[in-house]
Formats: structure tokens, C-alpha cells, sequence
């Protein structure tokens, strides 16, 4: 099975700090890592080549300085990643994101499956994978919380909000996969030490070949035309040391709302 | 041209995110002159005078399972067709799942999650919460439709009224993409936290399993239903679905109690939108507390005990 798994890197999340003034990411103030989400999709695609064979392609669209970081995917099971960088794809949506990581798979030839996280850590909407598998004219499964692979086929379980569907997965298809699909392994010393040893591929417009106004924020029909950050408006703020005073003013406030009276 | 809803079909009915769509949706037509109009898959006559009774000038039906591809193909065709001005989808997991195919075969711009739509100097303006809540982002489409996800329960329903519109029915378009084969569909045995009005959730500050019942206690006392942080989920304490925060449900209860919980950014982007937030937490300088109405600073194994009491012995006294 050929499988290709995206990846995207991301700041890391927990210790990333916010330029509240300007209302944006000090992405210097923190490292740089896979975004958690994609471990899950990396880590099911490596249990599918165990069980099936095929190989690991991972794909990824972000600036070059992230290469060193990006190379983590060989300590997880890659088998060759290739890292989308090229100016004109700064500043892309998710369209322009899904189309210039679309227009990378059709290059590979043969798609099998495509593997995806369910969000970044940082764009966080969930959107590029779906846009990606209609761009590639496939069907895909979002929420995938687990994956079983038996003698008659793959199967995939979705969780929507009040029930879970199980699937037969056929290929071509893409599939994104929630957290619970799977832990994904620790990388040891010795696989992160052969990664190091191993190379990208960096592929740039001219190589995808597509007209430029697709790419980045030319080929980004959204835009940010402002950021804000939310002020936390009419919290009261009282916070009792005394128990017994803070118990009998949460009394009063759940009376105050009409509650459990 | 038109603002174009989808009306989610949760069983037999309509999602009541449809009905929050229709009543900001009525606002936002009106200040840029453009009809109100939903579109439903799966659904009959009945659900769409609901529609109509909601602010739906035109309702247009296909009968076909709400499926993500078949959904996909009518809302691609219906689009192209009617080319609506704005296409909004509730943020549920169907709806999140769906709006990007939609979006990708309408090669339009798709803003997720939106908190609030609203309209400046004639345009229209998408904000969502970026960067685990720590910002909000205004966002403007240059293509159209102008699609948007919006969440459950931050918007007001529109009002129910007594006035008509137009059912058009619609053929299914040819050509349906095959998808997998559904082989098993059972309904999760899961807690409806979006909808609680009382969230009692629960933190690393608990030391065993067990003590979630003291939650519990509390919350059936509120009549709410019990939370978690993520931690406790990922050690098996308590299932998924009670998970707050950015990989797990976002909320918006009347009441949300975090009882041994940090406040890191990631809880606070699930919950930080609760109309009353009580925190109980040992260390006064967690996070928590500036988030909160009303905080207790101490040991939660002393407090969430005593609050028990009081609120049974207030309960009886009452009768
Ligand atoms: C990609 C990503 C997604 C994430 N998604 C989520 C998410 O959806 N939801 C989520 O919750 N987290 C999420 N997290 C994890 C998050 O970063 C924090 O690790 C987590 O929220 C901490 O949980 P906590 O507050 O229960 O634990 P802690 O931060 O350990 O806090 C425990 C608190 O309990 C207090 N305490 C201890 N003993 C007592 C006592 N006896 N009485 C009173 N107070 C006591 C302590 O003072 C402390 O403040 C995510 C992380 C990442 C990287
Ligand atoms: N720049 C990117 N490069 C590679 N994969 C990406 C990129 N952006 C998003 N993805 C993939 O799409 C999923 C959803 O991302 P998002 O829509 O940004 O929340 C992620 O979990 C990744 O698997």
C-alpha cells in the first residue's frame, strides 16, 4: 500500500508565546514540532505498512527553516518526505494550502491512501484534509477514531456527535484520524540519529508547475483583515481564601441565577 | 442572490444549530439585501415549514441520505445554480466535515468555527477564535459563496413565526461519487455536554478515579452533567466525550465549575465562554483564577464535600 501521511510543523503550542498587542504568534519564543495531531496519522500509516507492506511518503507544505524539524518523520516511519517551500506558497489558506498539496499527489502518480491529522495545532480548522481528498476527486473519512486492518479489508471507525460508523476503506481514499485512533511511538535515540542522516526533498513552484495565482496569498480567497484579542469582559474575579466565605458566595451566586433552588 | 443556510437533520429533525443559523442569517440578509433560504437533505415537507416558520424564504428539499457525498454533489450543484452570496454550515463534526468538500468543489474560500458574522461598511465579516482562543481573527472572503462553520449555541435561534414561503423540491444531480461501504452504525452512549446547562468538570487535581463521583454528586445536585480535563481522559478515568477544551468539546454552559483544573490555554479554549466560571484550585496562582466569577482557593477534598452538604441541606429546607 502506498501511503502518504501530511504533516504540517507547527509552533509548539504549550509554550508558544502571543504578542497580545499585535495579536500575534512570537514564533521565536517557542520551538518548532511536528503538529501533535499528525503523530496519530503518522504512526497509523506505519502500522498499515506493518501489516501490509508499501511504503511511507509524507508530504508538507512550510518554510525551509523547518527542515531539520520536519526530518523527525524518518524517526517515525517515513520512508521519504518531501517538504512544499517556495515563497509564492507563503500566506495560503487552507484552499490555497489544499490545492498546492493536491497538486503535489497527482505528481506521485499513485494515490493509495492519504493520511491526515484532524487539525493543526495552529491553523486549526480541520479543513485541509477534506479539501485535499475533493480536490483529488476521492472519498475520505474525517474523525476516523480507529483503524482495523483484517484478512478481508481495512475498516475505519468515524465518531460524529451521537454515533459511530464503521467502514470498509477501499483505495483510493483519504482519512483523518483523531487522537484516539492510536499512541503513537517514541522515536529512540538511534532512529533519531538516522534521521538526521537523511534528507528532504524540497519542492518548489516551479517543480508543481501550476499557475501562480493559485499558490499562497495570491490563490487565498480569505483573509485576515484584523485580530483582536478577546478581553475576558465582566468576569468578576472573586476569589475567596476562606472556604467557608467562598462556599457561602457560590451559594448566593447559583441562588442569584435560579439554580438548584 | 441569496444567504443559503444547511440544515442539519439530526434524526428526524432539524439540528438546533439550523435555527441559530437562520436567526443571525435573517439579520446579516437584511443589511446586505439578500433572501434567506436553507437547504435540507433527507428531510420532508414538515421540516421545511419549520424552516419557513424560522425566516426561510425558500427551502429547498432533496430527498436523499445525509451522507457526505451525496450532501456534497446537491450542495455543489444547488450552489452553482442559485450562486449564493453566503453558504453557512453549523460546526458540528457533519457539518466541518462536509463545508470543506463543498467549499473545494465550489473553489471558494471556507472560514472554520466562526463565533460571530457580522456586517461592517457593507462587507461581511467572519470572526473565529485563532491560536487556542488566545486571539480573535476578523476574516473576509473574496470569492463567493462566502462559506462559514459556525458553532453550536453561540448565536440566538430565530424566533418562530406565523408566515409562508416556497418548498422547491430538487432532483438528485447525476453522477454521485460511490463512497465506502457503511458496514455498522450504532449510537454512542454519550453524554450531551454541549447542551448542559452545568458543567461540574474535574482535573489532574483529583487523586483517584473514584472521586469523580464526588462530581457527579455535585452535579446532579445543579442538575448539570460532569467534565474532564484532558489528562483524566488520556489515562482512562473517564470516556471522551466529557473532555473539555480544543481537542475536545467546546461548551457554553449557564454554570462551569472547574474543580482541580490549571487553566492552561488549551481547557480554557473549550470553556472560556461560560456564562458564570467557578474555579477550585489549591494553588492561588493558577491560571484559572482570572478567568473566573468566583473562585475558592484551597484543598478540593475539603470544599467540594461541604458544598455538597450545604447545597442537600438547602435542597430539603426548601421542600
Ligand atoms: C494539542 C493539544 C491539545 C490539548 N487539548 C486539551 C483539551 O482539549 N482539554 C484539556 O483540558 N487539555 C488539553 N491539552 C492539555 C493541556 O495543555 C493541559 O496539559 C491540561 O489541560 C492540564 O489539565 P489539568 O488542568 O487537569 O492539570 P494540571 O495542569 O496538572 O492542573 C491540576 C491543578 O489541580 C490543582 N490541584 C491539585 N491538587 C488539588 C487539590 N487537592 N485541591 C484543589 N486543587 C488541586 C493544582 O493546583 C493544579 O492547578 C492539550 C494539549 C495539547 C498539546
Ligand atoms: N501546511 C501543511 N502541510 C502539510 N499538511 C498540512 C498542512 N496544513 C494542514 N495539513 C494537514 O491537514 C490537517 C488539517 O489541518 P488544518 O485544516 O490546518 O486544521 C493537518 O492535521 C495536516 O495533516
Amino acid at each position: 500500500m502506498d501511503i502518504m501521511v501530511l504533516v504540517k510543523i507547527v509552533p509548539d503550542i504549550e509554550r508558544v508565546r502571543f504578542d497580545m498587542e499585535k495579536g500575534t504568534v512570537d514564533r521565536s519564543s517557542a520551538e518548532s514540532e511536528i503538529n501533535p495531531f499528525d503523530l496519530n496519522a503518522l504512526e497509523a500509516a506505519r502500522r498499515i505498512k506493518e501489516n501490509l507492506g508499501g511504503s511511507i511518503t509524507t508530504i508538507s507544505m512550510g518554510p525551509q527553516s523547518m527542515e531539520n524539524v520536519y526530518k523527525d518523520v524518518f524517526a517515525r516511519g517515513a520512508d521519504r518526505a518531501i517538504l512544499l517551500s517556495d515563497r509564492k506558497f507563503a500566506g495560503a489558506d487552507t484552499l490555497a494550502t489544499s490545492h498546492t498539496i493536491a497538486t503535489a499527489i497527482k505528481k506521485l502518480k499513485h494515490i493509495g491512501l492519504v493520511l491526515c491529522g484532524e487539525k493543526t495545532t495552529d491553523g486549526d480548522t480541520g479543513q485541509v484534509g477534506n479539501e485535499v481528498a475533493e480536490l483529488l476527486g476521492i472519498p475520505s473519512l474525517y474523525y476516523v477514531s480507529e483503524l482495523e486492518i483484517k484478512a478481508d479489508g481495512m475498516y475505519a471507525v468515524v465518531d460524529m456527535d451521537r454515533e459511530k460508523l464503521v467502514y470498509r476503506v477501499g483505495s483510493p481514499a483519504l482519512l483523518s484520524v483523531t487522537k484516539d485512533v492510536n499512541v503513537p511511538r517514541l522515536p529512540t535515540l538511534k532512529e533519531k540519529l538516522e534521521a538526521r542522516k537523511k534528507s528532504v526533498e524540497i519542492w518548489s513552484a516551479d517543480v508543481l508547475g501550476d499557475s501562480e495565482e493559485r499558490f499562497g496569498a495570491r490563490g487565498s480567497p480569505t483573509r485576515v483583515s484584523r485580530t483582536v484579542v478577546p478581553k475576558e469582559e465582566g468576569r468578576k474575579g472573586r476569589i475567596y481564601r476562606n472556604a467557608d466565605e467562598g462556599i457561602d458566595a457560590l451559594l448566593d451566586a447559583f441562588k442569584e441565577m435560579a439554580w438548584a433552588f | 442572490m441569496g444567504l443559503l443556510i444547511f440544515a442539519e437533520m439530526s434524526g428526524k429533525e432539524v439540528h438546533p444549530v439550523a435555527f441559530e443559523l437562520l436567526g443571525r442569517g435573517k439579520e446579516i440578509a437584511r443589511e446586505l439585501s439578500l433572501t434567506l433560504e436553507a437547504v435540507v437533505c433527507g428531510a420532508e415537507d414538515d421540516v421545511a415549514e419549520e424552516l419557513i416558520k424560522h425566516g426561510a424564504e425558500n427551502v429547498y428539499l432533496y430527498h436523499c441520505e445525509q451522507e457526505i457525498m451525496m450532501c456534497k454533489e446537491c450542495l455543489s450543484s444547488l450552489a452553482k445554480e442559485i450562486r449564493p452570496e453566503i453558504f453557512l454550515f453549523g460546526a458540528t463534526k457533519f457539518g466541518r466535515a462536509l463545508a470543506p468538500r463543498v467549499a473545494a468543489a465550489l473553489n471558494t474560500g471556507l472560514t472554520a468555527d466562526c463565533t460571530d458574522l457580522r456586517v461592517e461598511d457593507g462587507e461581511f465579516i467572519q470572526i473565529r477564535p485563532a491560536f487556542t482562543g488566545n486571539i480573535l481573527a476578523h476574516i473576509k472572503t473574496r470569492s463567493t459563496p462566502k462559506m462559514s462553520t459556525v458553532r453550536y449555541r453561540v448565536m440566538k435561534p430565530a424566533e418562530r413565526e406565523d408566515r409562508e414561503g416556497r418548498t422547491i423540491r430538487k432532483d438528485l444531480p447525476p453522477n454521485i461519487p460511490g463512497s465506502f461501504a457503511l458496514i455498522k452504525r450504532e449510537k454512542m452512549e454519550s453524554i450531551d455536554i454541549q447542551n448542559a446547562d452545568v458543567i461540574v468538570s474535574g482535573g489532574r487535581g483529583l487523586k483517584n478515579r473514584e472521586d469523580f463521583r464526588m462530581l457527579e454528586t455535585l452535579a446532579y445536585l445543579l442538575g448539570g452533567v460532569v467534565g474532564s480535563s484532558r489528562p483524566l481522559v488520556d489515562d482512562g478515568w473517564i470516556s471522551r466525550d466529557h473532555q473539555v477544551g480544543f481537542s475536545g468539546n467546546t461548551v457554553k454552559p449557564r454554570i462551569y465549575v472547574a474543580i482541580g483544573i490549571s487553566g492552561s490555554p488549551q481547557h480554557l479554549a473549550g470553556m472560556r465562554n461560560s456564562e458564570m466560571i467557578v474555579a477550585i484550585n489549591s494553588d492561588p496562582s493558577a491560571p484559572i483564577f482570572r478567568y473566573a466569577d468566583y473562585g475558592i482557593v484551597g484543598d478540593l477534598y475539603e470544599i467540594v464535600p461541604e458544598l455538597i452538604e450545604k447545597l442537600e441541606k438547602n435542597e430539603t429546607s426548601h421542600e
